[in-house]
């Protein structure tokens, strides 16, 4: 009830006053006016070449320098980047050997010893025990179905060389990420240089530092898994350092009255305690590990990404599915397999002590055993050794035909729906942003950031957008803002209204739940190559492609901003005779609107992270800035144009959520 | 990379079987010899079409037979040549000199890399119509009938002008050029890769749409479908470097795209580390039909590349063992 009272819910929010709008409409005479001025002066209109700061010359230079000649007396940079990249590669060539190629010991001359590699039975069986131990039998059933799925579509091997990169990329994701969280936790100096650290870690695009990645770690599978672990890390940071924060107040005291020392207090009391909520971070850093798995292969990581890659090369499509599947299978399995053992309660410690040693360590012993036994069954079964071919399934030739019915037989109307859409509302929207004078939306979305955040977030805002014209990339980076604006529309679109009904259905949320978990996990490139089948290179194919995978945020958030609203505002509104449609426009909508708001802050973030995708398709914006530097090997190039993309996405991160804030304020949520 | 892992793989399962310990293959090297001079791998590149991959494969074969330990890295066209100077990576089969000229000369002048022959394939790379657009515009494959077809190969985005569809900007080709210098009323609409390219050109020609696009060749595309190239005026070195030759004084670019040689090229530290695997990859020779068969057989038929191989490498015994430098 408390919060529909008049001190909670001011009767209008400030913004639309009349005074409050004065420096909105100034703001956008200065901007009509600039635009009318640009045809006399054209530096209004586009940037003049002749001002642009030479920084990407200056960000390559510097990385040659770091490359070739930086030295700390006895060994060069290069050599301690490629001394690091020698130490990760070791546990990968481990896994490596023990789950897809075995090892052949040389035993002088001619003859070798060849040691196969784990059975498929064998890993399948110790995982699904694993998971029944710490889980339930569900559990187990789904780890079996997915690996199942690996072997009997014939993607064991791809597989399993992408599972020994994420094996070895998640543990140090997990554990660098958490020394940071806690350097973090423990010192605010390290937090607040960390945390424009970890928002650029999350919004430049991946293509923008494999090249610096290549240079110092050299080609191949390590590099990879080193821009994995990058772009994988910094949830993890920012998990831990919030988990530690909220740990409570009375855990601590006890720790303190109990003695603990600085190093046991950490590892007793602070860790242990947040477990729960550490394990958050680890499931990003899994989920987004595989996010990575086309991008890795794509600089030599092989695996599942190159199937999916080299597949969709020759256009058999339903390969390059099946493959891209198999990494959202993986994704799913380890998972859940993750949140089940962080949900498990085990038996306490003084208990334990009563039990065998066999009971104690049942799953591990069990682990050992199925691998064991399947190991050596499998010199006298060669079918355990290696998934024979005849019993795989291979659904490929049917979604080709699929896909050319479509391309044959709807085109025309898929067609028309294109060249409306593109006609009407892509190419006039498109010419808006890259026409509009650079100092006239500067100083607009400044003088937003004042009004919604005060005199700090508006200078903010507007050096991040100076930053993005000075460097030379202003026409790019509003193609970016409008594929992205527009992707961002239609995904809010489509889902705020799946968001609705699935916040009002259990059914509808369930389905909906495993719809855009499976699209966020499936590589987006699987779809992409359809897309252009039917749509062709252009706008529209990336404008698809983005608000696909856009779309998970806005259902999700609108479905969880939907079931917040507390139960006696829904009551205290049904009392006063709302109907049902009333219900959701005037009360349910409006208090979840800041929560849906953040949705579309993630939408955008989002959107603006398959930029770098959609360059495959062919756009002319920042993302292709960044893929054309990936390939010219130009360090500045894809570093500035990358930081640009984390620009656009931090003024719209801030702004947005300075919005959000306010309002809750308003509302007195928070 | 990944071959290489199959290999092994289905190695194991055979000896496995057999055996409860198995023996690995040796090579079948041939009694004393000077090579492999190095046990260290040699890092050849993979790029993201199946011709070279087959070629990369095949001289990587020949090279293991000899004895060597090859492995192949994938690493962009372009990109790799950073690799290639540092001796991350060492060798590349095939640079286009329609695609590549630019990025490998500069390369060989730093020193750091070397030429390592051609290849013997020829490559061509041009626009290029599938066969029934003729008879909508009848004038072609004379580039002076593209300007009367616009509104054939004219879309939504591109109109008034018509639509090409060229490679991905990091293939080069000069096409934004060409189009103003022969006053071509075209737009190029860049693909952001080869697979993108491909993707749209098939889903037209199963439509029977018009299309003009960039093909090369040795690529599956001009085997699976009847098509022809657009004629240009003829490429010379003199219509890239002087704007006064051809049809436009002002303009360089006013003619077709070179046809040309396809080359390897090593690190340059190979060259004494591994002389006789160079000596062989410079005698590596193979003419655009073979290799357009195997692309066919990989891309169109579904057959494994690594069956493709083995398979040519077997039936072509003569050729490769005479690229391998005698003792």
């Amino acid at each position: 009830m408390t919060a529909l009272s008049d001190a909670g819910l001011p009767a209008r929010p400030r913004l639309l006053r009349p005074a409050g709008l004065l420096p909105w409409a100034g703001a956008l005479a200065v901007l009509a006016a600039l635009w009318l001025a640009g045809g006399q002066a054209g530096w209004l209109n586009s940037y003049p070449d002749a001002w642009i700061l030479p920084l990407r010359d200056w960000v390559s230079e510097a990385m040659r320098w770091l490359v070739k000649d930086a030295s700390f007396g006895l060994f060069t940079f290069k050599e301690l980047t490629r001394a690091f990249a020698g130490l990760l590669d070791l546990p990968l060539q481990i896994c490596l050997i023990l789950l897809s190629r075995g090892f052949a010991v040389p035993l002088g001359g001619d003859a070798g010893l060849l040691i196969p590699p784990l059975s498929w039975l064998g890993v399948t069986g110790a995982l699904v025990w694993a998971a029944w131990r710490v889980g339930d039998a569900k559990l187990a059933g789904l780890v079996a179905g997915c690996f199942g799925y690996l072997a009997v579509f014939g993607q064991w091997n791809s597989a399993m060389v992408t599972l020994s990169s994420i094996l070895v990329a998640v543990p140090v994701g997990i554990l660098g990420g958490a020394a940071l969280g806690i350097l973090g936790y423990r010192s605010r100096a390290a937090e607040r240089a960390l945390t424009p650290v970890l928002d650029l870690m999350q919004t430049v695009p991946v293509f923008a530092y494999l090249v610096p990645v290549l240079f110092l770690f050299g080609f191949g599978p390590v590099s990879a898994m080193i821009a994995t672990i990058i772009y994988a890390m910094p949830p993890m940071v920012r998990v831990t350092m919030l988990a530690l924060r909220s740990v409570p107040a009375e855990v601590l005291e006890f720790g303190r009255m109990a003695g603990c020392s600085r190093r046991q207090m950490l590892w007793k009391v602070l860790l242990p305690s947040a477990r729960h909520s550490l394990m958050v971070g680890v499931n990003q850093v899994i989920m987004l590990s595989l996010n990575m798995v086309i991008i890795a292969s794509m600089i030599g990581a092989g695996g599942l990404g190159h199937d999916v890659l080299t597949s969709l090369r020759r256009l058999q499509i339903g390969d390059g599915l099946e493959a891209g599947v198999a990494i959202t299978v993986l994704a799913i399995s380890l998972d859940r397999l993750s949140q089940a053992i962080a949900n498990r309660t085990s038996t306490p410690v003084h208990l334990q002590a009563d039990q065998s040693y066999a009971v104690r360590h049942a799953t591990w012993l069990g682990i050992v055993a199925i691998l064991a036994g399947t190991y050596l069954l499998a010199f006298f079964l060669p079918a355990l050794r290696s998934y024979p071919d005849w019993l795989t399934l291979d659904t490929g030739p049917l979604f080709d035909d699929l896909v050319q019915w479509i391309n044959v037989h709807a085109y025309s109307v898929l067609d028309a729906v294109k060249s409306w859409l593109l006609i009407h509302v892509l190419i006039p929207f498109k010419r808006l942003l890259v026409e509009a004078p650079w100092p006239g939306v500067a100083l607009l979305l400044a003088v937003a950031g004042w009004r919604i955040g005060g005199v700090r977030l508006g200078l903010t805002v507007a050096l991040l957008t100076v930053f993005i014209a000075v460097t030379g990339n202003w026409e790019k980076a509003m193609v970016s803002a409008y594929l992205c604006g527009i992707s961002v529309v239609l995904a809010m679109a489509i889902g705020v209204p799946i968001g609705v009904a699935a916040a009002a259905n259990e059914r509808v949320h369930r389905i909906a739940q495993n719809t855009v978990d499976t699209l966020q996990t499936l590589p987006s490139f699987v779809y992409l190559i359809p897309v252009v089948m039917l749509f062709q290179v252009g706008d529209f194919s990336a404008m698809i492609a983005i608000t696909a995978y856009a779309l998970a945020p806005a259902v999700r958030y609108t479905d969880h901003g939907l079931r917040g609203v507390s139960s006696e505002v829904i009551e205290a509104a049904r009392m006063s005779g709302c109907r049902p449609w009333q219900l959701l426009w005037k009360v349910r909508l409006p208090l979840a609107l800041p929560e849906i708001m953040l949705g579309v802050n993630q939408t955008i973030m989002m959107a603006l992270s398959m930029l770098v995708i959609t360059a495959l398709v062919g756009t002319r914006d920042l993302g292709q800035e960044v893929y054309i530097a990936l390939t010219r090997a130009d360090t500045g190039l894809g570093l500035v144009a990358g930081v640009c993309v984390a620009f656009l996405a931090i003024i719209a991160d801030r702004l947005i959520g300075a919005w959000s804030h306010k309002r809750k304020q308003e509302l007195g949520l928070a | 990379m990944q071959a290489a892992f199959h290999k092994l793989a289905g190695r194991a399962g055979v000896f496995a079987g057999a055996t409860a310990i198995a023996l690995a293959a040796a090579p079948i090297a041939a009694q004393a010899q000077s090579y492999p001079e190095s046990d260290d791998p040699i890092r050849m590149t993979i790029h993201d079409w199946t011709g070279q991959y087959l070629t990369t494969h095949i001289m990587g074969s020949v090279l293991e037979e000899m004895g060597y330990t090859v492995e192949y890295v994938q690493a962009d066209y372009l990109a790799q040549f950073a690799g290639l100077e540092s001796g991350d990576l060492h060798v590349a089969m095939e640079i286009w000199e329609t695609t590549g000229k630019d990025a490998l000369e500069a390369s060989l002048e730093t020193g750091d890399t070397v030429e390592l022959g051609e290849t013997g394939m020829r490559a061509i790379e041009e626009w290029w119509y599938p066969a029934y657009v003729k008879e909508e515009c009848p004038g072609l494959p004379d580039w002076k009938a593209l300007n009367d077809c616009v509104e054939v190969f004219a879309a939504p985005e591109t109109h008034p002008n018509g639509r090409y569809l060229g490679g991905p900007v990091t293939w080069g080709g000069k096409d934004d050029e060409r189009v103003e210098a022969l006053g071509l009323d075209y737009e190029v609409v860049h693909a952001g890769t080869d697979a993108a390219l491909f993707a749209e050109l098939q889903s037209a020609i199963q439509r029977k749409e018009p299309i003009l696009a960039w093909v090369y060749t040795p690529h599956w595309a001009p085997i699976k479908f009847e098509g022809e190239w657009v004629e240009f005026p003829k490429y010379t070195a003199e219509c890239y470097e002087d704007p006064s030759w051809g049809v436009n004084p002002d303009m360089a670019y006013d003619c077709g795209k070179p046809r040309g040689w396809i080359k390897a090229v090593g690190w340059a530290g190979g060259e004494e580390k591994w002389p006789a695997a160079y000596q062989a990859i410079r005698n590596f020779d193979i003419t655009n039909q073979q290799m357009g068969e195997m692309i066919g057989k990989v891309d169109l038929d579904g057959v494994p590349s690594g069956t493709v191989i083995d398979q040519w490498m077997q039936a072509n015994r003569d050729t490769w063992q005479g690229w391998v430098p005698a003792e």
